[in-house]
């Protein structure tokens, strides 16, 4: 009985100490899994955005994934101009209005091909489409690309850094 | 002190230290197989032996590849492929054993299926070989990455997109499984970790846990009789040797095992010598290029299937979908609710769901490879439902099956 009693108290202490360890060590894996803060950090792209012409698609680069940049024209501006939902989707510098989003389908992160003379958007993988403002026209995607954090200084867009349009997009659901 | 005396001989000196002669007996000798088998009894050691090939052909292949992003194509498709002395070997045998196992785990797993080999005793056979399966379904997974080509690289994106759960948009879930934004070099890295030490490791554990759930019921037979192997085993050892159900695992069942495995063998080197290509996507000829998705994205045949479980519906039920074939094979000895556990063809209506099961995973097959338009999403939405519809089914139909 006393023996017992021992031995229930000793294997209640292990107990707590390998738990204590347990707990300890499945947090160290955890963020040792973690991105890195150098992956973290490197983070910034800046877009010079008077180089751009229009109706012509330019992937750009920012934290290893493409990013579309799409100058509008009149003419396209002009079939979406009553739809507030695509007009809000753009951002626009100066008198020109750009689409600038993530180039990765929102379905399972392939890359959407643009047809200038269609002006859609087409992904490969699965069939899924966009329009030129990135909004979805067809699924499997479920929602339009989405737009990276962004901040426009004069001229510049600086992707990385939140603006309060951006956040503006994010409340609307116009981005995730 | 235990008592030991002076050794007669080697053997003597093993078996005082570790009784070899009682392991023989007990794993070999006196383990007892069932004559009424066929050639499909063979798979497992068929397996055995492919598992072996990629082992031995791993070792090989990892004193030369480099987990490096910007070295690891090189390594494999320059340094293995032309500058080691038949580095085109390991490679080859590693590609097709790659491929080659899941045929092989395919047909292990409908000869169980077909003969109700996971009922009555043996659901943890059925369960433990089906963690294998999720287990080798890792394993080639992270393996296709390392050669780090524009099919590792997408392959990667899309199957670790999956991760986010569709609507619920867990994306800090998906970074965390890559270690970056973007498949990049952490990803690699613990892909690579997993490839060549986590997940074999598993594989051994659960190989030795699947022979070990095999011990107690013991294999079926093709009639799916029960068989009272201590009986059977007596009659066998007082002489009656024609009259025994049993033979010795060693060396009756193994002489007519290795045969199989020796037909096996010329099939899988004649497939490494002249037709090592059907494993090796020529788009993985490419480096990796984040900026740039290769016009179609599949995976290798063996997923296919549930790879096309998930395309043809939105996006959300189609991930449902495919989470529901990933683990429903799992819980075959639970759905299906029928006494008799004898081949598929004396079970009625169960003949016909084995065989509509098999050939639609076929044509699941082949839709996955095809791209997704018109007709052929069609088909590939169909079969996609009837799948589901099936095993949704399945315990209805067993239930109201005849005892026979």
């Amino acid at each position: 009985m006393e023996n017992n009693s021992r031995r229930g108290f000793m294997g209640i202490a292990f107990g707590a100490v390998a738990g204590i360890g347990a707990v300890g060590s499945l947090y160290a894996m955890k963020k040792s899994w973690d991105p890195l803060p150098s992956v973290k950090a490197a983070g910034f792209t800046t877009l010079d955005m008077t180089t751009y012409n229009e109706n012509e698609l330019v992937v750009e680069k920012w934290r290893g994934k493409p990013i579309f940049v799409l100058k509008l024209t009149s003419e396209m501006l002009e079939t979406i101009k009553d739809k507030q939902n695509d007009m809000e989707r753009l951002i626009k510098i100066g008198d020109s209005h750009f689409m600038v989003t993530l180039g990765l389908c929102t379905h399972l992160g392939c890359i959407p091909g643009y047809n200038p003379a269609d002006k859609t958007f087409l992904c490969a993988c699965h069939g899924g489409m966009y329009d030129v403002t990135g909004d979805v026209t067809k699924a499997p995607p479920p929602r339009g690309l989405d737009i990276p954090p962004f901040k426009i200084k004069g001229n510049l867009l600086v992707l990385g850094e939140v603006s309060d349009q951006y956040k503006a997009m994010k409340e609307n659901g116009i981005t995730l | 002190m235990a008592h030991f005396e002076k050794a007669t001989s080697i053997h003597d000196w093993l078996n005082q230290r570790l009784a070899v002669d009682a392991v023989n007996r007990v794993m070999m000798t006196e383990y007892w197989i069932p004559k009424n088998i066929n050639f499909l009894w063979a798979m497992g050691m068929v397996l055995v032996i492919t598992f072996a090939m990629l082992l031995v052909s791993g070792i090989f292949l990892l004193m030369y590849y480099q987990p490096n992003i910007d070295t690891a194509f090189y390594s494999v498709n320059y340094t293995i492929m032309r500058e080691v002395d038949f580095g085109w070997l390991w490679r080859h045998v590693h590609g097709v054993a790659a491929s080659v196992v899941f045929l092989i785990i395919y047909i292990h797993m409908f000869t169980g299926i077909y003969y109700g080999s996971y009922k009555k005793g043996r659901e943890m056979i059925w369960i433990s070989g089906m963690l294998l399966f999720v287990a080798f379904s890792a394993e080639a997974f992270s393996g296709y990455m390392l050669p780090w080509g524009q099919m590792s690289y997408w392959a990667g994106m899309v199957i670790t997109n999956l991760f986010a759960g569709g609507s619920l948009h867990a994306d800090g879930l998906v970074e965390w499984i890559r270690g970056d934004y973007v498949p990049a070099q952490a990803f690699l890295t613990r892909f690579f970790m997993l490839h060549v030490l986590l997940i074999p490791l598993a594989i051994m554990g659960l190989i030795g846990l699947h022979f070990a759930a095999l011990r107690i019921p013991h294999v079926n037979n093709q009639d799916g009789e029960e068989i009272d192997f201590d009986v059977e085993a007596k009659k066998y050892l007082d002489g009656d040797k024609a009259g025994a159900k049993v033979m010795r695992f060693a060396n009756d069942f193994m002489s007519k095992d290795m045969m199989v495995v020796g037909f096996y063998l010329v099939f899988f080197f004649y497939l490494v010598f002249y037709h090592y290509g059907f494993a090796m996507d020529p788009v993985n000829f490419d480096p990796a290029d984040g900026l740039k998705t290769p016009a179609h994205i599949y995976p290798e045949w063996y997923f296919l299937w549930s790879y096309e479980i998930l395309r043809p519906f939105p996006f959300d039920v189609g991930l449902i979908a495919f989470a529901f074939a990933q683990v429903i094979f799992m819980l075959l000895p639970f759905l299906d609710k029928s006494p008799n556990s004898v081949p598929a063809n004396r079970r009625g209506p169960f003949a016909i769901w084995f065989w509509v099961m098999l050939v639609n995973l076929v044509v699941l097959t082949a839709m996955g490879k095809l791209p997704p338009e018109g007709i052929f999403n069609v088909i590939g939405f169909i079969s996609a439902v009837l799948f589901i519809v099936q095993w949704l089914a399945l315990p209805f139909i067993t239930k109201l099956e005849k005892k026979v």
